[in-house]
């Protein structure tokens, strides 16, 4: 590779949202790797003020439409929090389910449409449809089975009409349920074709530790409910989530980012692992020791495998939550309705990407006097940024800009960046010449 | 024949409804056969200089996307404005009622020179000439193949002219005026199956308003429940800022 060059890799694709890589090396030294997030703000959080509570889920899911289940489980849950309405374990169950649906969804898509194509040197999914077809129809089916629990659940998957703060508007029926149980465990034996595929694969090989952050409750592989976990310093109240988020701005990027005991911290699939590892179930602790994952990894790049691990004991989460429905029966609750007064809560919930917190201030009368969101994308951009600056000056010696660029769009669909929360992106760019 | 070819360009918006395209199954093969898809970012990394139907998803926010709408207006035969936000405005617009300045110092408070945005978050319209909409937030993929069948045989897109009511009663629901809740079912195109009414909540009127909409029959029905007019208000203002004067 020649002694000064630029990459630049303007709008990377397969991602949601809009984002370019910079890089920029003068006489074989490397200046600057920076991640910029080009796409245009919204301003969800002064949207929401002065909005109603009944509304503050159906606006902030239109923030990410991949993360939109998410969006309004956080939404929610703040709301909940501020008036004090607790979990009935129907809802509770409900809520999970969602969010399982959401995963399959999102997860799959990851796995199978963004990151193998890069495995097997395919521009994308639809060449696939050639060479792997087998491959691509099996992860229709899968992401179809995800789409069907949230329309089971929330009436859609793509901002979900039936969850409200205090419980849910419509209630799946037995038959819906054995149908979609019927067709999880038929998802598991896909996925295990998955888990093959995938160990087949090679990642790049680069490790980097860093602070690793979810969600945390004791006896569960936590997803809707529970602290926060950091791997440096442990268990952190969920209420106390801004003394980990720590937001600030940088001028190339319209997305805030985060940092809490080191540099920067890292969210999602990876951080849930090292994590709360001890909480998968049988099958995805299998899974991961075929897919030669172990807690503690340090390579971002097995985010994508982690991915898959989380799937299997999605698989079993739900099987496990739906047969307790049908063994005990459906109850018709009403949604609990909040006694309005002055007050505040927070939502922490872990959505595919990683930790995503909400937070409202009410008035007496139930509008919203102020709002928060930080988002997992978000979150990781720092961190993402510091892997870039750890790998580069090693392998811009050893690898050609071609490979050093694919490399690194590799890197950032890696911790599947949806960058439409946060802000779009992708566009490798090696500045200089 | 070659098949015409369609590109996807993402503005302002979630990227809920490419999203939902993805979520196409046997229809996404059906389109196939009629149409090529040359450029779609949220799935492939392949772009064209070339296409005949542009979908553009999202609102126009800022004026450094104009030059890019523009392109794409020039190089497409057919530009198909793609869900509420792009429709609309839709939720996007929900910020025009703040000024410009506020919205950069409530969201940026260290540094709201930084960032780059318009006065107001507005449909695709403002910007370049639309010549189908596929509404919604998000869009009912079966319409939006409906749509781009129509177009691709240069016929009318064929959407619905009657209101969400119609098939919510076709659905059975009971009306949740009944329950006194209030809904903008009566004025809001249809085509989506009432999906909202079905699942337990109201329709909040993401699809826009129907052609020439009676609004004071609108306001008939809130009275006769002894619903709050204020509440209406608010609820056309999520997805349409712009019509909500009219309400008013
Ligand atoms: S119309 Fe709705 S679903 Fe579609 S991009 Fe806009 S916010 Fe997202
Ligand atoms: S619930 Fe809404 S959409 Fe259904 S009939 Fe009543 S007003 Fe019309
Ligand atoms: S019922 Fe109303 S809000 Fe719901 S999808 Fe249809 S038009 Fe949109």
């Amino acid at each position: 590779m020649s002694e000064t060059i630029t990459i630049g890799v303007n709008h990377i694709t397969r991602v949601e949202g809009h984002g370019n890589i910079k890089v920029d090396v003068q006489n074989g030294e490397v200046k600057e790797c920076k991640l910029e997030i080009v796409e245009a703000p919204r301003f969800f959080e002064a949207m929401l003020e002065g909005r109603h509570y009944s509304e503050a889920a159906i606006i902030t899911s239109r923030i990410c439409g991949i993360c939109s289940v998410g969006h309004q489980l956080a939404s929610v849950r703040a709301t909940e929090d501020a008036f004090g309405i607790e979990l009935t374990k129907q809802n509770h169950q409900l809520k999970t389910l969602l969010d399982m649906g959401q995963y399959f969804e999102s997860h799959v898509l990851h796995v199978y449409f963004l990151a193998v194509p890069d495995f097997v040197g395919a521009p994308s999914v639809f060449p696939l449809v050639a060479t792997h077809k087998d491959v691509v129809l099996s992860a229709l089916k899968l992401k179809k089975l995800g789409h069907d629990i949230g329309e089971m659940i929330g009436g859609r998957l793509v901002h979900p009409i039936s969850m409200i703060p205090g419980g849910f508007t419509h209630m799946p029926t037995v038959k819906k349920l054995e149908e979609i149980l019927n067709r999880i465990q038929d998802a598991k034996e896909e996925l295990k074709n998955g888990v093959k595929l995938v160990s087949s694969l090679t990642l790049p090989d680069f490790e980097r530790e860093t602070e690793y952050i979810s969600m945390y409750r004791d006896g569960e592989y936590a997803f809707i409910d529970g602290n926060i976990f950091s791997s440096d310093r442990g268990e952190i109240s969920y209420k106390d989530y801004r003394k980990v988020t720590n937001e600030y701005l940088v001028p190339h990027s319209t997305a805030k980012r985060a940092k809490f005991s080191r540099h920067s911290y890292m969210v999602g699939a990876l951080a849930r692992f090292n994590n709360n590892y001890k909480y998968l179930s049988d099958d995805a602790k299998q899974a991961a020791e075929d897919l030669g994952l172990k807690p503690k990894y340090y390579n971002p790049y097995m985010n994508t495998v982690a991915q898959l691990v989380e799937l299997i004991h999605i698989v079993d989460n739900s099987t496990e939550i739906i047969n307790d429905m049908l063994a005990k029966g459906i109850k018709n609750e009403k949604p609990v309705i909040p006694e309005l007064k002055e007050c505040a809560g927070v939502g922490a919930v872990e959505v595919p990407r990683g930790i995503l917190f909400h937070e409202y201030t009410y008035d007496k009368n139930g509008f919203i006097t102020k709002a928060n969101c930080i988002i997992p994308t978000a979150q990781n951009l720092q961190n993402i940024e510091d892997d870039m600056n750890d790998m580069v000056p090693d392998s811009i010696k050893k690898r050609t800009k071609e490979e050093l660029t694919l490399d690194l769009e590799m890197l950032v669909r890696a911790y599947d960046p949806c960058i439409s929360c946060s802000c779009h992106l992708l566009d490798v760019e090696f500045v200089n010449e | 024949m070659s098949k015409p070819k369609v590109a996807f360009f993402d503005f302002t918006s979630c990227e809920g409804c490419q999203l939902s395209i993805l979520n196409l199954e046997t229809e996404l093969l059906e389109l196939l056969d009629i149409v090529d898809i040359v450029e779609f970012r949220e799935a492939m990394s392949e772009k064209s200089d070339t296409f005949d139907i542009a979908v553009i998803e999202g609102s126009y926010s800022r004026d450094s996307d104009l030059g890019r709408l523009k392109e794409i207006r020039e190089t497409a035969g057919v530009v198909v404005a793609l869900g509420a936000c792009a429709h609309i405005g839709g939720l996007n617009a929900l910020r025009n009622s703040q000024q410009r300045e506020d919205l950069l110092k409530k969201v940026y408070p260290d540094h709201p020179d930084w960032y780059e945005t318009n006065e107001k978050a507005l449909p695709i319209s403002a910007a370049i000439k639309v010549d189908a909409v596929v509404p919604g937030c998000p869009v009912d993929v079966k319409e939006f193949v409906h749509v781009v069948k129509n177009l691709v045989l240069g016929k009318d897109p064929g959407l619905p002219t009657y209101p969400v009511c119609v098939e919510c009663k076709l659905n059975e629901n009971i009306c949740v005026y009944e329950l006194g809740k209030t809904c903008l079912g009566p004025v809001v195109r249809a085509g989506c199956n009432a999906v909202c009414t079905s699942n337990g909540g109201v329709c909040i009127g993401c699809r826009g308003l129907i052609p020439n909409p009676n609004l004071n029959s609108q306001k008939d029905i809130m009275q006769k429940y002894g619903l709050d007019i204020q509440r209406i208000i608010d609820s056309v203002n999520l997805f349409m800022t712009e019509n909500a004067r009219e309400v008013q």
